[in-house]
């Protein structure tokens, strides 16, 4: 039976949406992995997950590209989501509420909060630098565009914004973690009423009313 | 090219430190002396002979370098520049480019694959082509533009100072034939001791600036040149006057490697003691009760 028509339970996500999600995090844990081997000695044995270190070069740019454009999809469908505003620059400044589990304090949200808005920002401008960056460092097939110049400053760039990307990623990760029932939302497309009253609240109106319409 | 029968300083990534007992053994340096270099390019021919290289035959571009670049079959290649002289002469000035074998090598230092690049205890950097990944870092990395990567195996190749003539007390290839004794091969002190001969001999005759350029800034180099005109390097083909690994190349594979693992693993922590101090955020059944209510009050 199809999650979204069972009383109590809202749709979040479509199938469509739900599968181009995990494929780009299929393919950010093989970017980050593959990147990490060639980033730090520590991590070289990552490389035999790819079939060794040279394999590990061949894959890693064209995993990239793929989750490059997975991403944009996905982030071209969300993007009407995303405009910050007044309440969430509230939201913002409660920093300090957010973290320590007050959300009834909290403004009230629409379908994101700030701190997704902020997050979902912060990938849209790493992802576009990832990409710029990473077809400088790109040999096989850009070596003879660049000076040294440029690919010295796009090797050092490349890992700073992977970098950022990691810890954005881990923050993200946890954040799914921390406040239950919003896995589902990603699993099965659907979170509980409760969910979506406690955390979305304008959201979980808009989807009430516009329900009530039909 | 691999021969482990010589002792290693520097390994390329790998964080350990490589067995130091057998430290008894003397650095050793190629002399190259521009001043007395006649271009003939015998370098070149027995550098190719003893390594097995065949170069594909190019073009005349109109000028006396040939081949016009290194590649990954030309290890070495002179390079011919013209210079007129504030006194109006011409000066003809022939360097042989190739790997300069620096003492800290930007190569050895931005490879990201353990054993592709290794020092040896004489100072000889070479490239172990077997656990080359083909990333190309080391070209990145490299402050004098040496490496170069082959578009058939995707793996880097430079001079390897011959370092399978070295290992058994022979000279490299290019020493060995040099007609007139520009190339001279030995223990670094003493090349620089031979090289002051030189210089002083050169200085004697005019050329007051006559000098040996062993860069400081890589850590001196095991490749080394006496030079008419050491105050000016550049005007050797471009011959950099104070090379050193780029900034960038020291910062991303200095200091951003520990400090980036250290504060990913960091978050990652962050996040496991917060869940265990502060817990998670539930939907208890008093929201949903909420949720219910006014989803049937409309």
């Amino acid at each position: 039976m199809n999650d979204a028509r069972k009383p109590g339970l809202i749709q979040r996500y479509t199938a469509g949406q739900r599968s181009n999600h995990w494929v780009i995090a299929i393919t950010f844990v093989l970017l980050a992995l593959s990147g990490l081997a060639l980033f730090h000695p520590a991590f070289y044995w990552l490389t035999n997950l790819f079939g060794g270190g040279g394999w590990t070069r061949i894959l890693h740019p064209y995993i990239g590209v793929l989750m490059f454009i997975c991403f944009f999809v996905f982030a071209i469908r969300m993007w009407g989501h995303n405009s910050l505003n007044k309440q969430d620059r509230q939201w913002l400044s409660q920093f300090g509420d957010v973290i320590n589990n007050r959300a009834e304090k909290l403004p009230e949200c629409g379908r994101y909060n700030a701190g997704q808005k902020v997050m979902f920002y912060a990938m849209v401008i790493l992802m576009i630098c990832l990409l710029i960056t990473g077809v400088v460092i790109w040999r096989a097939w850009f070596q003879d565009y660049f000076s040294v110049g440029t690919i010295r400053l796009g090797s050092l760039l490349h890992a700073v914004f992977a970098f950022l990307l990691i810890c954005a990623i881990i923050v993200h990760v946890y954040a799914a973690i921390w406040v239950k029932g919003t896995v589902r939302a990603m699993t099965r497309g659907t979170v509980s009423q409760g969910w979506a009253w406690k955390h979305h609240r304008a959201w979980f109106r808009q989807v009430r009313k516009s329900a009530a319409q039909k | 090219m691999a021969l482990q029968s010589l002792d290693i300083k520097r390994r390329s990534a790998t964080t350990i430190q490589p067995p130091t007992a057998r430290g008894a053994v003397q650095e050793v340096a190629k002399l190259i002396d521009t001043t007395k270099c006649i271009g003939c390019k015998a370098c070149q021919v027995a550098c190719m002979e003893w390594n097995d290289l065949r170069d594909e035959i190019g073009l005349n571009v109109g000028v006396y370098d040939n081949p016009a670049d290194l590649t990954p079959q030309s290890w070495t290649v002179m390079r011919f520049a013209e210079y007129e002289n504030p006194k109006g002469d011409l000066e003809w000035l022939i360097r042989k480019d190739g790997c300069m074998h620096c003492e800290d090598p930007g190569c050895l230092k931005a490879c990201p694959s353990p054993g592709a690049i290794i020092q040896y205890n004489n100072g000889i950097v070479d490239f172990h082509e077997e656990n080359c990944i083909g990333c190309g870092y080391c070209i990145t990395g490299c402050p004098f533009d040496v490496p170069r990567m082959n578009e058939k195996d995707h793996k880097v190749y430079k001079c390897t100072l011959c370092s399978d003539r070295v290992a058994v007390g022979q000279e490299p290839a290019c020493v060995k034939t040099c007609p007139t004794g520009a190339i001279v091969f030995g223990t670094k002190d003493d090349m620089k001791r031979h090289a002051e001969g030189r210089i002083a001999d050169l200085k004697s005759r005019g050329f007051e600036n006559a000098g040996l350029y062993d860069p400081q800034g890589v850590g001196g180099t095991h490749v080394m040149y006496v030079l008419h005109h050491a105050d000016k390097p550049e005007l050797y083909s471009k011959l950099p006057s104070n090379p050193e690994i780029s900034p960038m190349v020291s910062l991303w594979k200095g200091v951003a490697k520990p400090i980036g693992v250290a504060v990913m693993a960091l978050g990652v922590l962050a996040g496991f003691f917060h869940y265990i101090r502060k817990g998670p955020v539930e939907t208890t059944d008093e929201d949903e009760r909420k949720a219910e209510e006014e989803a049937h009050h409309e």
